[in-house]
């Protein structure tokens, strides 16, 4: 069991009245005496000491607030409790605390960060667009001295991006294009019509799906990471570092990381299509009796040439995208660690936004063109 | 706290201490005891194992074998998360300050208080929290301020008014003075050594300071070959023959942090002839 310190307030004959302290007086058992004597109205002429058993500078600080609260005298204090009460007074503190924050929901207070909000918006705009323009200069500076475009770090973002995404990126198609083909067949026997599963299935993967799951899976898996990394990075200073070196983070670690995003968003596209249809013609085996080579023949002669550039398009400007959002949003923290997490959730949350918005454009932009 | 109430002199005991990362073996059969009451200064080359030495004693380092007691409560075999009371009786000052990044200074105090004894009224915890960002000689606006927005000397005393937080028994301070000016060096040596005489507590502090070992350690423990090869007073550690002590004491830097200490002394004494 704790012990607690504890109080009694005694009235002495010349009518005074003191308060007597017992027990210990450190940080474990001064929390409930505190809570009892804090913003007392009363007016004491001495606080003894004298039963106290031990005392540390939590408790000689209780002492110590009380006695200049209710304006006593301390009397009875050990010679600990004087030299810890003695170094308090050395280091007083003047005025009494300031209360933080002001008034969040006034009127006043709405306007204000109304304002803020909307400041920030066109700030983070500029930023935006100055990051743009950067990545836009430092890749001219790679087109002209293509010998300071950093190989190495390239193929390894190709590596973490494109190749170990593989597998993830595959069973998830291959279970997209299931679903595609058992729903398409259910809703399309109604008609009698089940046959078009093969183009339902065949030109969703290209045209849609294939490239709008992978880009999700992408954002999720290297553009969070790119907002990490740039992000720890940015804290612990490498990127001040190696800017004082004359390596330009630009260079060095966006450009490679876009570039990478952007080439493998088109070939993981297309691989996500194919493994789709792969997974339309496997159940269409089961479900509608269509033999698995056939399914795959039909696919050939049912889908346009043009889906598959239409999901080649749309494959790298996703890619782009992503890239961007996760190394802008990892370049703009600052200061601690849970700006870490905050970047790395906008620029994912960005990413499939931006994705998702654009793809609607695409879908009418092509169809307008003619590649309906 | 009181310093003759209880039968074990020494807060710390570490014996027979094997820690190794692989087959790198960092200590081997070290002995360590530490008394009540005294700054013990860890001296030793790069990569001896000082940090290491220190994370064993608190437990955040497995050990491969050995005993180590803290308080009179074994370390070795606790779980890392576990012993919540022996906790609440030491304070740990890291190399970097180790400070919570989002958390101000006065939060980043309160966080044990808190954690260990929640009946504290936040009033109360409040005025605690300033009242030790005052003890460790940061400006009071400080206490208000996030420690990106710190320089490395207030990061350290932010980091040690944390550490001062539950008035420990127990204070690790590993490297203090490191990145410090000499200005600030001094003043923190100054404030180790004040907040020892007025709190009480004993002290741990590893350093390559050698001016901090002079002016505030009651004795020195060397680390050398896998262990402690000596502890004692710096004239009883000099008085020993072993070559890396004597090339540490009495290099270049050694011997103007002696001269130094023996100026300083005999100023002092004119000063008090003269008054």
């Amino acid at each position: 069991m704790r012990e607690w310190a504890d109080f009694t307030i005694a009235e002495s004959e010349d009518g005074t009245r003191n308060v007597v302290l017992s027990g210990p007086l450190v940080v474990s058992s001064v929390g409930q005496l505190d809570a009892a004597l804090r913003g007392t109205d009363e007016r004491f002429a001495r606080i003894d000491l004298s039963q106290v058993e031990e005392v540390d500078t939590i408790g000689a600080w209780t002492v110590w607030r009380l006695a200049r609260e209710t304006g006593a005298d301390i009397t009875g204090a050990s010679d600990k409790a004087q030299r810890l009460i003695a170094a308090i007074h050395r280091n007083e503190l003047d005025e009494p605390d300031h209360a933080k924050g002001g008034a969040i929901l006034s009127p006043e207070g709405l306007v204000a960060s109304t304002g803020r909000a909307v400041i920030a918006y066109f700030d983070g705009m500029v930023k935006f667009l100055s990051f743009l323009g950067a990545l836009i200069s430092a890749l001219a500076t790679l087109i002209r001295h293509p010998g300071r475009m950093r190989w190495t770090s390239l193929v390894r973002q190709f590596d973490l991006v494109g190749v170990r995404a593989l597998p993830i990126i595959g069973l998830m198609s291959f279970l997209v294009g299931i679903v595609i083909a058992q729903q398409g067949a259910v809703q399309l026997e109604q008609f009698g019509a089940e046959i078009y599963t093969i183009n339902l299935t065949g030109r969703l993967s290209f045209r849609e799906l294939g490239v709008l799951m992978t880009a999700i899976m992408v954002a999720g898996r290297s553009g969070s990471s790119f907002a990490a990394q740039l992000g720890t990075m940015k804290l612990t200073e490498e990127i001040d570092a190696m800017r004082t070196i004359g390596v330009s983070p630009m260079e060095a670690l966006v450009v490679p990381r876009v570039l990478a995003c952007t080439f493998m968003m088109m070939v993981l596209g297309f691989y996500a299509a194919i493994l789709s249809i792969i997974g339309g013609a496997f159940i269409s085996m089961y479900l509608l009796d269509i033999p698995f080579w056939t399914f795959l023949t039909r696919i050939q002669e049912v889908v346009p040439d043009h889906d598959l550039w239409v999901g080649l398009i749309k494959g790298p400007v996703f890619g782009l995208i992503i890239a961007m959002a996760g190394c802008y949003q990892g370049m703009q923290v600052e200061g601690n660690s849970e700006q870490v997490g905050l970047k790395t959730t906008i620029a994912v949350v960005q990413a499939i936004f931006a994705v998702i918005v654009l793809d609607a454009f695409f879908a009418v932009f092509f169809t307008e063109v003619g590649w309906g | 706290m009181s310093s003759s109430a209880r039968p074990d002199d020494f807060p710390i005991v570490v014996e027979g201490l094997t820690t190794a990362f692989g087959d790198h073996v960092i200590h081997r059969d070290l002995d360590l005891k530490v008394r009540r009451g005294e700054i013990l200064g860890v001296v030793g080359g790069s990569g001896t194992g000082k940090s290491v030495l220190m994370r064993s004693i608190i437990g955040l380092q497995p050990v491969e074998h050995g005993n180590i007691e803290v308080l009179g409560e074994a370390i070795v075999g606790e779980h890392a998360d576990d012993e919540i009371d022996i906790r609440s009786r030491w304070g740990v000052l890291f190399q970097g300050g180790a400070l919570f990044s989002t958390l101000t200074v006065a939060e980043n105090i309160e966080v044990p208080l808190r954690e260990f004894y929640p009946e504290i009224s936040p009033a109360l915890r409040r005025e605690i929290a300033r009242y030790k960002v005052m003890l460790s000689g940061l400006p009071d606006e400080a206490a208000d301020k996030y420690p990106s927005e710190l320089s490395g000397g207030m990061k350290k005393r932010a980091g040690l008014a944390r550490a001062l937080a539950m008035d420990p028994e127990l204070l690790f301070l590993d490297e203090p003075t490191a990145g410090l000016d000499p200005i600030g060096a001094a003043a923190f040596d100054k404030l180790t050594r004040e907040l020892q005489e007025t709190l009480g507590n004993t002290v741990f502090l590893i350093t390559h300071d050698l001016d901090t070992l002079y002016e505030i350690c009651d004795r020195v423990a060397v680390l050398a070959d896998k262990r402690v090869i000596a502890v004692g007073t710096i004239p009883e550690l000099l008085a020993l023959d072993h070559p890396w002590i004597q090339e540490y004491f009495n290099g270049p830097r050694g011997r103007a942090a002696s001269a130094a200490r023996s100026r300083a002394k005999a100023m002092d004494k004119s000063a008090d002839r003269g008054a």
